[in-house]
């Protein structure tokens, strides 16, 4: 009961002054997301307890002790108590013991890494509940989201079953981004060549802004796409209007979209090359570049030596990001290290068809 | 061979016409402003014939005092440009909304909200600071110059060069679009092969040199300065947060200078520390920064907190509550404050058990804060305020720190801070600590030892304008901008499609406007106070009843600080002189040991932007020639043997004397 009652007062406080704005953050439809507000909500009533007395001594001292105040008790050389010292000290000390408490078992209970373990506040999430999977990619400056199991994949919108746990990996294609949802979830960051993680649930049917929360160049404030929260049944209808579409995903249609581009109309893809979320966050979607693991696995066993550098080759990339609006984008080298050729694969692992080998070892244009 | 490409290629690198901003009017309009200014005021110093005696008495001064002063000039030049930023973001984002693209694109916009952070914090923040210190700290220790007179001259000079390589960045080609972090992959060359990061790179590389510089010399000068009896407990608490602030320059500026070579190297070399190919990894880059970048936060408050300290037992009229306290409380903030680091970047990945780690030990910092702040409340109690411009920001600071203390145990949460990370509640937390705290405390210090250096007051009644109009403009700025934040609105954004949001950014852009008058105030504050300097004037040289070493001299101190060194006995070492019946001595003055100005510093400074410039724009000769003159220079330098000189008794005596008749009043 008191606990309600504390979570509630402040959230009424907050809603009477900020009647008619949308507190997302305060007012989410995610369970981890309300479990996120919670603490919020008690961190900052903790600190309250503190702050408040703070502020009204302060205010109160200042006019007590004001100089034209000559009935106020002036004493100049008073400046020690050891009394009054350990409760300043421990004041502090005692709100924060209870806050890094707090802090340490809710860090760990929402680790985003961390599968869930309920579906909301009263709901156990059963075992058999196979949660959905979900592979997220952002580009320059766009979503991909990928839905192995279902074989389809979406740009700039993503939808999801109520009460349904989610599994998200997250990579990026160039630049470092973070995948934000705020009435969903807390947001993690997605980079390049890694995979982050996020569990999450939506608990109310709903449309809810999704966005990337760091900075990634100049398309990047219209990097936001729509999150749906539906019923089962709309959810499985939703799935079969994307596969209905008829478009494929490749390694190719990848690239092509991987070019910077903004405003993107959502797009739905109703196969998916199973290959290629794996090849992205390995980076080598390209054809004829050398996987990360691979390289790992080459380097672990010694490395190739020095032949291994006649591999590396240098490109030229048209990168939007760095383009003036009006001008052509301005190009960078970049180096990568190409596949190993194999006799049944003479260009390398993947570049059947592109990226003939370089006359001369080193550059290509 | 006019007509030879490789040849224009090789003189001029990477420069060419298209560098120039022609295209953009706002640009165009505030050069051709800047230019009319300029050559407004060369033709002024030309006129009065000011050159020899700006380059004698200011440029070439090793003078603590004249250095001290020009950071503080600086800092305030940059505020202007900071600021114009600043209005200009308010500006887009109040009107950038429903379909509307604002009046300035992302080129240009991403530039304005990295330089805001850069200038800020680097040329705004960082040299009130190091101004401050500066001027007050050998006066505070009852020293007469700092331990390396030279070096602090050549550190100012620095700081110059690297506000002179982000100002040129406006006008020829651009600055970075990055954010004030710079983080790869998008400041690598294939996010911005243009250079704007390198811009970013050489001038903090540059004026990074001059901090680093400057904070040894300070630890020196602390260390090893000090009057006799000065012991480490007898310090005073600004002088104390100085040595902690320094000791973290020294300890964390290398990080700085270490990840920006990194960089470098990417950019330049091509090597792979950061890239997303061949092994690189970004994070490294965000965990150094952030082992620089935290520290620095702490860099830019201890100072701050040490002026509040000064403020508040100087206006009180008491003697500071807790010495003890406050000084371990410093030195707690300064060791816990490289152990935080990663609460920048909770939402990266870490594991939880890592992330509650930092999560804690950020809490544990507002411990030792919290201690501070309830010292100065105490410092009040039973005291008898004196509520002059300085004491009113110590209140003010006191009301609106908490508040940005509170915010940022909430952002050290880690499940909290996935949600608030980057939002907008960032922004307004940390605005309201560096506003509310170090700004606040640098006004204070600004205005509570103005008298010390120029001898005469601020007008009292525009630095109440100044403070009214900074404490309000930034509860109006910003409180919107922390609901914004809970709205789930993140930051650097361009444009916005959900009109409802649109009304709070215009309360954040008048609360903006406030605060421009309040910067507005403070330099009609200065110019009205010149105007009326006889009114204003100081002639005791402890206008305030002050308690340290400092109020002893007058004001303006004399070139030598301090005729006889004093003797301490306590930390409030001017009250303590003044209870025991301190009178002047005033015969039996004997030669004193001085340093000569040199003109190094300012040549070394200028050679360092001919670098800095060949390297941005590739103009390798250039970088080359420069670089050589650099080490030539300094080696010359070294065998400068007229380094210093002897004040004679007779001129210190005359100059004692004048303070005399000017106390006595005659």
């Amino acid at each position: 009961m008191s606990r309600k009652i504390l979570r509630i007062l402040p959230l009424m406080a907050l809603a009477a002054i900020l009647s008619g704005c949308k507190m997302t953050i305060l007012n989410p439809s995610g369970d981890i997301a309300a479990q996120q507000r919670d603490l919020i909500v008690y961190s900052t009533v903790l600190m309250l307890l503190i702050i408040v007395p703070v502020i009204l001594l302060t205010l109160f001292f200042a006019w007590r002790y004001r100089a034209s105040n000559t009935k106020a008790k002036y004493d100049p050389e008073w400046n020690h108590s050891t009394g009054l010292e350990v409760v300043i000290w421990s004041a502090p000390l005692a709100i924060i013991v209870a806050l890094g408490a707090l802090t340490w078992v809710s860090t760990h209970l929402l680790d985003p890494y961390r599968p869930l373990s309920r579906i909301d506040a009263s709901t156990p999430l059963r075992d058999e509940v196979r949660p959905l999977e979900v592979d997220v990619v952002s580009l320059d400056w766009k979503w991909l989201f990928i839905y192995p199991e279902q074989g389809i994949a979406t740009v700039n919108e993503l939808a999801a079953p109520v009460d349904a746990p989610i599994n998200f990996r997250l990579t990026s294609s160039t630049m470092m981004n973070s995948f934000s949802i705020p009435a969903l979830a807390g947001m993690v960051y997605t980079m390049p060549g890694m995979v982050t993680k996020l569990h999450a649930v939506i608990n109310e049917p709903g449309v809810y802004q999704g966005l990337s929360a760091n900075y990634s160049g100049h398309g990047f404030s219209d990097m936001h796409f729509k999150f749906h929260g539906l019923s089962q049944t709309d959810f499985n209808a939703w799935v079969a209007e994307a596969k209905a579409s008829g478009e494929r995903l490749g390694r190719q249609e990848y690239l092509a979209m991987a070019q910077p581009s903004t405003r993107e109309p959502v797009r739905r893809f109703g196969s998916v090359d199973p290959e290629l979320y794996g090849a992205i966050v390995e980076r080598c979607v390209e054809p004829g570049k050398m996987c990360m693991s691979e390289m790992a696995r080459i380097d672990a066993q010694g490395g190739a030596g020095m032949a291994g550098t006649l591999n590396v080759v240098t490109k030229r990339v048209q990168h939007a990001a760095a383009g003036r609006p009006g001008e052509d984008a301005r190009g960078a080298e970049r180096r990568y290290v190409l596949s190993f050729c194999t006799i049944d694969q003479p260009y390398g692992a993947t570049g059947s068809d592109a990226a003939p080998r370089p006359a001369s070892p080193g550059t290509t244009e | 061979m006019s007509s030879n490409p490789d040849f224009w290629s090789f003189v001029f690198g990477r420069l060419s016409w298209e560098s120039f901003p022609l295209h953009e009017p706002i640009l165009v309009v505030t050069f051709l402003a800047v230019a009319l200014g300029g050559a407004a005021m060369l033709g002024a110093l030309t006129y009065f014939r000011a050159w020899g005696y700006l380059w004698r008495e200011w440029l070439t001064s090793v003078d603590h005092k004249r250095i001290g002063i020009m950071y503080i000039v600086l800092a305030l030049i940059m505020l202007l440009r900071g600021f114009a930023d600043a209005l200009m973001m308010r500006a887009q984002q109040a009107i950038a909304f429903g379909g509307s693209e604002g009046y300035l694109p992302p080129h240009h916009y991403d530039q304005i909200f990295t330089a805001h952070g850069v200038i800020m914090i680097f040329f705004v923040a960082m040299p009130l600071v190091t101004g401050l210190m500066n001027f007050v700290v050998p006066l505070q220790i009852g020293a007469r110059d700092v331990a390396f007179p030279f070096l602090n001259n050549f550190s100012f000079w620095m700081t110059v060069s690297g506000a002179v390589i982000v100002m040129m960045s406006l006008f020829v080609g651009e600055f970075a679009q990055t954010g004030w972090l710079a983080y790869p992959p998008l400041s690598g060359l294939e996010g911005s092969p243009g250079v704007g990061v390198d811009y970013y790179i050489w001038a903090l590389q540059v004026a990074g040199i001059g901090t680093l510089l400057s904070g040894v010399n300070l630890i020196a000068t602390i260390v090893k300065m000090r009057a006799p009896g000065m012991t480490m407990m007898k310090l005073p608490v600004f002088t104390w947060t100085a040595l902690c602030t320094n000791v973290l320059i020294v300890a964390s500026f290398p990080v700085l200078t270490a990840v920006l070579v990194l960089l470098s190297l990417d950019r330049y070399v091509g090597t792979n520390f950061f890239t997303n190919d061949l092994g690189g990894n970004p994070m490294m880059y965000v965990n150094l920064i952030w082992i620089w970048g935290h520290p620095e936060v702490y860099i830019l408050i201890l100072p701050a907190f040490g002026v509040f300290s000064e403020v508040t037992s100087t206006f009180c009229s008491k003697r500071l509550f807790g010495y003890t306290s406050m000084v371990y409380a410093t030195v707690v903030i300064t060791i816990l404050s490289y152990l935080v680091w990663l609460h920048h970047f909770f939402t990266m990945g870490s594991g939880a058990s890592v992330n509650s780690f930092f999560g804690i030990t950020t809490m544990i910092i507002s411990i030792p804060t919290g201690a501070k702040i309830f010292n100065w409340l105490f410092t009040m109690f039973r005291g008898r305020i004196r509520f002059e411009v300085p004491m009113m920001y110590t209140v003010g600071f006191m009301v609106t720190f908490v508040i940005g203390g509170m915010t940022g145990v909430m952002l050290a949460v880690p499940p909290a801070d996935f949600q608030l990370h980057n939002s907008l509640f960032l922004i307004a937390h940390f605005h309201n600590v560096i506003i509310g705290g170090v700004v606040f405390g640098m006004f204070a210090g600004i205005a509570y030892w103005f008298p010390k250096a120029f001898g005469f007051k601020l007008d009292p009644f525009w630095g109440k304008m100044s403070f009214w109009f900074w404490l309000i403009g930034f509860w109006v700025a910003f409180m919107p901008i922390y609901v914004l934040g809970l709205m789930g609105v993140t930051r650097r954004l361009n444009h916005f499609d959900d009109p409802s949001l649109q009304i709070w950014f215009v309360v954040a852009a008048f609360g903006a406007v406030l605060i421009a008058c309040g910067i507005a105030s403070f330099l009609i504050q200065l110019v009205v106070s010149f105007m009326k300097r006889e009114q204003l004037r100081d002639l005791t040289g402890d206008p305030w009843g002050g308690r340290t070493l400092e109020w002893s001299t007058s004001s303006p101190p004399p070139v030598y600080n301090f005729a006889f060194t004093p003797i301490i006995h306590d930390h409030d070492a001017w009250w303590d002189m003044k209870q025991r019946g301190y009178t002047r001595p005033l015969h039996g003055f004997r030669p004193i040991h001085m340093p000569k100005n040199t003109g190094t510093g300012i040549i070394l400074a200028g050679l360092s932007i001919a670098f800095a410039f060949g390297m941005i724009w590739y103009m390798w000769w250039l970088a080359a020639l420069s670089f050589v003159a650099m080490v030539v220079i300094s080696i010359g330098h070294t065998f400068n043997y007229h380094r210093d000189f002897h004040i004679p008794s007779e001129v210190v005596d005359r100059t004692e004397r004048t303070r005399t008749a000017l106390m006595a009043g005659e």
